[in-house]
């Protein structure tokens, strides 16, 4: 016998992990003869409006070719009854998302291609009402079923509803441990409601995971938001740093913790993994600004996963839409899936590793790392196609190197951050909002 | 766990990972039913004719691994 080989894959964004190059190829071949993989994960972004308006938000700045404004933050629901803003923002903006039969192709063509996973996300999915609906047709083609929530929006009916559907775990969100930071972050006073939610959820034996984005406003709290997930009863807890896409990216300089606090952060994480294995798996993202190694990203861009946002677009990664502005998407109201997996200009772009530019081509890292971030490239260096600029042997490593460096040479550096708002059907060209960091 | 309908292999699903079992660790997993360990390296050298000992650390080690992931449970 040989020695068993157990091997992960692990979220496209968040992942820091070695790749694992064992998978098999079962996807066939392109019409042109390349060997395509088959994916293994749907990410199912089934709407974009949320009640919460989180500055790190990986969600696009601009939807539907529209900027996303607000005439009123109150109107958008900020800082008032985070439920009403749901219902408000609902009747605005649900003008041209995926109908629930819609989805229901997508899926069957999904599970038809080889995915195993499809994670329900947004925005907020709990905003559509149909998503029980789509989870029970999820789990009747044999998908794990995961839902990524701010909890809002989740009673006790829906939780046995949700489970009755055969939804096998939830991936609840938290801004900080305590109420008065985390409802500052979420720009709404959603913290309590998420601790009653939690209790839901571990009542109705849905496995919980709690999912913390770090960044330099609640980084120092590391170890009580790990106490508050042991509290909780979470099986999993991700603390991950914010990666920079998306209002993430717009609020960067807000959001960077320094590299004394990355330090600190990774040590308490290690630890708290140790003395809590068996109990919670912890999992801690760095932010890859200070790695000297691009993340892999996606475990290579048309490799494992597929995300499909709310108006039907077809996309390698979920930030690619307003990272690569001349990604040519695809819709799944005018093409299958199956076909924009394997044939597609957008899935092709950069798959594989013929598309590489140097230093990546001669790289020994090359299908290790897959140069890194396409999304990353594109946003830091103007060219999704150039090496992921974290990497130390980038020609572009010195951009990041001085976003570091502004940061990390100044005792009280601040920084004002935007919150994300709801995206609206017609463009209005207004103010958003901003609101000052306290250090 | 389930069973990849693409490659006929045994995979464990959980939030946003995948993790793909090879025979060995399949045959492993599938035999964790509440028994000991000591019975599944037992039961796993017997029908493999090997040396039990040998097997334990094979064993230990992949149960561990899924034991800090939380997929499987001490009962």
């Amino acid at each position: 016998m040989n020695a068993p080989v157990v091997s992960g894959i692990d979220d496209p964004g968040k992942t820091n992990h070695p790749s694992n190059r064992h998978h098999p190829a079962a996807g066939g071949t392109t019409t042109t003869g390349m060997r395509i993989p088959r994916p293994y994960a749907l990410l199912a972004e089934i709407t974009y409006r949320c009640p919460l308006h989180c500055p790190y938000c990986s969600n696009p700045t601009h939807y539907c070719g529209a900027t996303a404004s607000v005439a009123d933050p109150e109107a958008d629901g900020r800082s008032a009854d985070p439920t009403t803003a749901l219902s408000t923002t609902r009747a605005i903006a649900d003008k041209g998302e995926l109908s629930a039969e819609e989805w229901k192709r997508v899926i069957r063509e999904a599970a038809d291609l080889g995915v195993l996973q499809i994670g329900f996300s947004g925005g907020e999915p709990l905003a559509r009402r149909d998503l029980e609906e789509l989870v029970r047709f999820a789990r009747e083609a044999n998908l794990y079923t995961n839902l990524i929530t701010s909890g809002i929006g989740l009673d006790g009916n829906r939780v046995r509803a949700l489970r009755s559907a055969g939804l096998d775990s939830i991936q609840l969100s938290f801004q900080s441990d305590e109420s008065s930071l985390a409802d500052e972050i979420a720009g709404a006073s959603a913290h309590q409601r998420k601790l009653d939610v939690a209790a839901k959820i571990r009542d109705a034996g849905i496995q919980l995971s709690v999912n913390f984005v770090i960044h330099r406003r609640n980084i120092d709290r590391l170890p009580r938001m790990i106490e508050l997930a042991e509290r909780l009863g979470a099986q999993r807890v991700e603390l991950a740093n914010a990666q920079f896409y998306g209002w993430a990216f717009l609020n960067r300089a807000a959001l960077l913790p320094t590299r004394e606090q990355v330090l600190r952060a990774r040590e308490i994480a290690a630890t708290a993994k140790a003395r809590l294995a068996g109990t919670i798996d912890i999992f801690y993202v760095l932010p890859d600004y200070y790695e000297t190694r691009p993340k892999p990203c996606l475990n290579g861009w048309g490799q494992r996963y597929l995300t499909v946002n709310p108006i039907g677009d077809v996309l390698p990664c979920p930030t690619a839409a307003s990272a690569i502005p001349d990604l040519r998407l695809e819709n799944v109201r005018t093409r299958d899936l199956d076909w924009i997996w394997r044939e597609s200009e957008s899935f092709n772009r950069f798959r594989g590793t013929e598309w590489m530019p140097e230093p990546c081509q001669s790289c020994p890292q090359r299908e290790v790392d897959f140069g890194g971030c396409r999304c990353q490239a594109a946003l830091l260096t103007g060219n999704a196609a150039n090496t992921d600029p974290v990497c130390e042997f980038s020609p572009n490593r010195a951009r990041v190197d001085a976003v570091l460096r502004d940061l990390n040479s100044s005792s009280d550096y601040a920084g004002n951050w935007t919150y994300r708002i709801n995206p609206t059907v017609t463009s209005l060209d207004r103010s958003i909002v901003t609101a000052s960091v306290r250090e | 766990m389930h069973t990849d309908s693409v490659t006929s292999k045994g995979v464990l699903l959980y939030p946003e990972g995948i993790i793909e079992l090879n025979e060995t660790a399949h045959e492993i997993v599938s035999r964790c039913d509440g028994r000991s360990v000591a019975e599944i390296v037992q039961a796993l050298a017997k029908e493999y004719d090997a040396d039990a000992a040998a097997l334990a650390s094979d064993v230990r080690e992949t149960l561990f691994d899924l034991y800090r992931r939380k997929l499987i449970e001490w009962t």
